[in-house]
């Protein structure tokens, strides 16, 4: 890996530390409204300044955090189980079904993601377990091409010949011999998407779509408070920024997991 | 190429099927009964049943979804629940300010993408390439939304130079435009940089090279030809990530267009509104991929189309 990777991979770590660790380093109750102290510049007494309601922003952002990345990383697995699954038999299985598959693939990579995922949480009550039903009900499509393309190829290698001789079963051949050397590829668009998705929890935080009040997330904060961004334009950039940093890394680290496995996947 | 552009458009029905199934299946298992936020939780029953009746959602599901699509086909998408205005009335009028909007952001994109992506690879490995390459990566993982708003916070709110929001003549039009044009932007350039190193290390260029071509002609005609394709695809597929953008650039930017409608529907539950901007959203994105299969066929004769050889 290279250096830069290396270094958002650092970074991710220590993002994630931070978030996870939220009860028991952030300096005040994230929810607690303190009249006193509306829209406090940044300083010594908060970290990052305070909100139009007094709240802490550094503890906001903190616990918002945690809610943003496990989502993100959660719909990651999610897309990447279920695209795993159906790339994987209509790769193997080929012909009609495969044909049939990819029809289905085209159609929800041809949607516009937030459009769908706009969908989603609109029909599931709005809270962080619809924001990963909708980025996995989008996300999905790419990994199970991506991966049906894939194993397209490695089917024809003479190891699963081989396995096929020695009277493996279908079912064995498929997830014990063929599964596994997804690995690399899953694990380099797992990177390569998570930024994205991380963004795309952002936008639908931002739309309102995403946890409620008074739990906050990165996206949320920054929809809540955009009114105040010339008054008190802390309140917008530090969730803002924290959402950019992540996705920054997680882009960074896919990029060079890319370069690592030597995999051409352009987008 | 007859042939090929019909089996093409005979794909667009199914694919126009699922996308109102789904949209339909989607807005009918909506929370919350759109016919009480019409009237109020304590309207009389006979109300509330005759106004069931008018939206037909008595009926069975089925013809419930048969009776949209032949209206879909009139053209009718409905009436939005609140103005009881015509959405397609609604979408016709604010469809050109979104298009304005997704015009000027590929003008934008497009220029400065497939200028930076070729410095960057004409440049490749020196300090100018390393900053264009992490300049892109870093405005993809911005968010449409903060971007807006620190350019908004930045040209408008501090410099005073362009309005903050609404909707209007060329002024109105920069600061949205340029917001929906960033992840594009930088998405090409990094799509153009890849694409023209592959092309210059084919044979083909070294060959151009070795009967001495000059460099200019080399790099704009011979490296240039052959590298539209992928760049192409990806403006294309941008066009998804316009829709997509216009949804939150134009909520923040208060443009009048679908985007911002899209929102206003999703905030009032307003169904017939939500299942019209999806509708004609993919609508567009797929006659824009059918347009971009065309152009391929015109840039790149070994574009294999179907029907052919077969």
């Amino acid at each position: 890996m290279g250096k830069t990777g290396k270094i958002s991979l650092y970074l991710l770590v220590f993002i994630s530390l931070l978030s996870f660790s939220a009860p028991l380093i952030s300096p005040y109750d994230p929810d607690k409204i303190d009249l006193d102290s509306i829209k406090d510049a940044p300083g010594l007494q908060h970290l990052f300044g305070t909100d139009n309601k007094g709240r802490d922003v550094f503890s906001r952002v903190l616990h918002g955090g945690r809610i943003s990345i496990i989502v993100a990383v959660l719909a990651a697995f999610l897309s990447m189980g279920i695209g795993l699954v159906i790339g994987l038999f209509s790769g193997y299985l080929g012909g009609k079904i495969d044909t049939a598959i990819m029809a289905i693939v085209d159609l929800f990579l041809s949607f516009p993601a937030l459009l769908l995922a706009i969908g989603v949480s609109v029909v599931l009550p709005p809270g962080i377990y619809t924001v990963m039903i909708a980025i996995a009900a989008v996300g999905w499509a790419s990994f199970a091409r991506l991966i049906r393309g894939y194993i397209l190829i490695v089917k024809e290698a003479p190891f699963v010949e081989a396995a096929k001789a020695l009277g493996c079963s279908q079912t064995r051949v498929l997830f014990i011999h063929l599964m596994p050397q997804c690995i690399p590829l899953v694990l380099v668009l797992m990177g390569l998407k998570l930024g994205g998705y991380i963004l795309t929890e952002a936008s639908l935080s931002f739309l309102g779509l995403g946890a409620q009040p008074p739990a906050a997330t990165w996206g949320s904060m920054v929809s809540a408070s955009r009114s105040y961004i010339s008054s008190a334009p802390w309140m917008v950039l530090f969730p803002g920024f924290m959402i950019a940093i992540t996705a920054l890394c997680f882009n960074a680290l896919g990029d060079s997991l890319r370069d690592r496995y030597g995999l051409k996947i352009k987008y | 190429m007859k042939v090929y552009l019909i089996k093409k458009l005979l794909l667009l029905i199914p694919l126009l099927i699922g996308v109102t199934s789904i949209t339909f299946t989607l807005t009918k298992t909506l929370p919350g009964d759109p016919v009480y936020s019409m009237v109020g939780e304590r309207a009389q029953p006979e109300v509330i049943e005759k106004i069931r009746k008018e939206l037909g959602s008595d009926k069975n599901i089925i013809i419930q979804y048969l009776g949209y699509i032949k209206l879909l086909i009139k053209g009718e998408f409905g009436r939005s629940y609140y103005t009881n205005r015509k959405v397609i009335d609604d979408l016709l009028s604010k469809f050109p300010n979104t298009l304005k909007l997704a015009l000027g952001a590929m003008i934008i994109a497009i220029s400065f993408g497939l200028f930076l992506g070729f410095i960057s690879a004409y440049k490749r490995g020196t300090f100018t390439d390393r900053i264009i390459s992490s300049l892109s990566v870093t405005v993809l993982s911005i968010p449409v939304f903060l971007s807006g708003l620190l350019i908004m916070l930045f040209f408008s709110l501090k410099l005073k130079l362009l309005p903050p929001s609404g909707t209007g003549d060329l002024r109105f039009l920069i600061l949205p435009s340029v917001t929906l044009s960033l992840p594009a932007l930088a998405t090409l350039a990094r799509i153009t940089r890849t694409t023209l190193i592959e092309v210059f290390d084919m044979p083909f260029v070294t060959t151009a090279k070795a009967k001495g071509i000059g460099e200019l002609k080399i790099n704009f005609v011979h490296v240039l030809k052959n590298a539209l394709i992928p760049i192409v695809t990806v403006i294309g597929l941008d066009f998804g990530s316009y829709l997509n953008g216009a949804v939150l650039t134009e909520t923040i930017f208060g443009w009048d267009g679908i985007g911002r409608f899209t929102m206003e529907g999703i905030i009032k539950r307003d169904y017939p509104v939500i299942m019209g901007c999806i509708i004609v959203g993919t609508t567009i994105f797929v006659i824009i991929n059918l347009i971009i299969d065309i152009l391929y066929h015109s840039l790149d004769p070994r574009v294999r189309l179907y029907g052919k050889n077969r």
